[in-house]
């Protein structure tokens, strides 16, 4: 069944007199524990479809449903309810809050969705082990390298079983190898947990462990290519990373 | 209700808990401690404004004071000061004038430092504020989170720049008119100014505080993100 599905979106954003379509109608369906790529270039409405899947922004028109519910229906409770324990976000600058450990970074979804400090403290460590950070528990994100930044926030877009997780350029500011690990990561926890993953990206190391790649280009999804024709397309469009 | 689901299947979806105010507490608390530099820095201003506003109080209340108390070789230092000792005369009622401008002036940099300070400090934090809404933060904890945070930094600045104030003005009137000026203290009236300066910096500190992070916390998350500050 469909974790995300989105009817004919559209949105308009309006800066003084100017109108700017950045999407114009699309219509996808993410099945429960696809691992999807969208890629496409800058401007190509790629972040603004991203945010809509992701439940953070509205559409000025057409549907998104998250799990069969019509995101434009809920109201704040019920969306902050939604963005909590359905949905995990990674994001290309980490955007860990800066004053707490990596521990603390982690638990405090759960402290939102009310967990006792027991609880999140256990099931925080246990999700830094799983990334391979179980030594590090107290560090603050400044005394961890980029990528293991990245793993602190992989593990908290786990805290509370997310049905989806959202990654937003996960590799945009890592090297080639950290940005490798991460994404074999995500793929691991996807392929353990059954977890949806969608992530909005132009890095092609993405595209060997998709299910599918949707491009985007100007507002429209102007292809879906699945997995299995991928190797041979990415083999001759661009043999580099094949 | 039905109309909120789609037809094909009817998805549970709860509604978020609000935090208890003691977890609120706690993460402002550490957010103000670990912060210390810079909470060091939004504190002071609002010490400085205080301090300001503090000592132009005290320092007329005593020379008040020692104008009514009428004690010769007390009016013999006024005078050599140039405070006229007769309670009617011009020259006192443009002092009045004058301290009242003082106080107006010293209540408008409060107001200015003591929100700029408060601005600065949640405005810088837009991207953490984005990401706690990401996380499934309620709008409503955001602002008690920075209420609590202004309330503390508040507190602690207009204690300590009372407390400053009052001191810096007292050890100025003990240098200028000597020791004697000790006895002159008005105490009742000086503590009354003293709890009108820390419940004034406290409430502005509070809606320097509560503004900015409403206004944030209002903000879709992306935006929040994608202001860079």
């Amino acid at each position: 069944m469909a974790v995300v599905r989105t009817q004919d979106v559209k949105k308009v954003y309006e800066m003084g007199d100017v109108r700017v379509s950045a999407l114009k109608g699309v219509d996808i369906e993410i099945e429960q524990g696809e691992y999807i790529s969208i890629m496409g270039p800058s401007g190509s409405g790629k972040t603004t479809l991203f945010n809509m899947v992701g439940g953070l922004d509205k559409p000025s028109d057409g549907k998104v449903y998250i799990d069969d519910v019509d995101v434009a229906q809920l109201d704040a409770y019920e969306l902050a309810w939604l963005r909590c324990r359905k949905i995990g976000y990674i994001f290309q600058t980490f955007n860990l809050i800066p004053v707490m450990t990596a521990l603390e970074n982690v638990t405090l979804p759960m402290v939102f969705a009310g967990l006792t400090s027991d609880e999140a403290r256990d099931k925080g460590v246990e999700l830094l082990n799983k990334v391979g950070l179980g030594d590090r528990v107290s560090h603050k994100p400044f005394e961890l390298s980029g990528g293991q930044q990245q793993r602190v926030a992989v593990a908290r877009a786990f805290a509370n079983d997310p049905a989806l997780i959202l990654a937003d350029e996960p590799t945009g500011n890592l090297d080639l190898r950290t940005g490798t690990e991460i994404i074999e990561l995500l793929r691991e926890m996807n392929q353990e947990s059954g977890v949806t993953v969608v992530s909005a990206t132009h890095d092609h190391k993405m595209l060997s462990v998709s299910d599918r790649v949707v491009w985007v280009r100007d507002g429209r999804v102007d292809r879906v290519v699945k997995r299995e024709e991928l190797k041979i397309e990415v083999g001759t469009i661009d043999g580099r990373t094949a | 209700m039905a109309q909120r689901y789609s037809s094909s299947a009817r998805r549970e979806i709860g509604t978020q808990v609000k935090l208890p105010v003691r977890k609120a507490v706690e993460i402002s608390f550490n957010s103000v401690k670990i912060r210390f530099g810079r909470s060091l820095i939004t504190v002071s201003s609002i010490i400085l404004a205080i301090a300001f506003l503090m000592s132009i109080w005290t320092t007329s209340s005593i020379v008040n004071s020692l104008r009514d108390a009428n004690d010769p070789k007390m009016n013999l230092i006024l005078q050599q000061k140039g405070i006229d000792i007769s309670q009617e005369s011009e020259a006192n009622r443009q002092e009045e004038a004058k301290n009242t401008w003082l106080v107006v002036l010293s209540l408008l940099v409060c107001l200015v430092g003591i929100t700029n300070a408060m601005l600065m400090s949640v405005t810088e934090r837009f991207r953490e504020i984005g990401t706690m809404k990401c996380m499934g933060a309620l709008d409503g904890f955001i602002v008690k989170l920075f209420i609590l945070e202004s309330a503390f930094m508040g507190m602690a600045g207009t204690v300590l720049g009372a407390a400053v104030g009052f001191l810096l003005s007292v050890l100025m009137s003990w240098i200028g008119y000597g020791t004697a000026v000790i006895d002159y203290v008005p105490w009742p009236g000086i503590l009354e100014r003293g709890v009108t300066a820390i419940i004034l910096g406290s409430f502005l500190s509070l809606m320097g505080g509560i503004l900015p992070a409403y206004r944030a916390a209002k903000m879709e998350p992306v935006d929040a993100m994608r202001l860079e500050v």
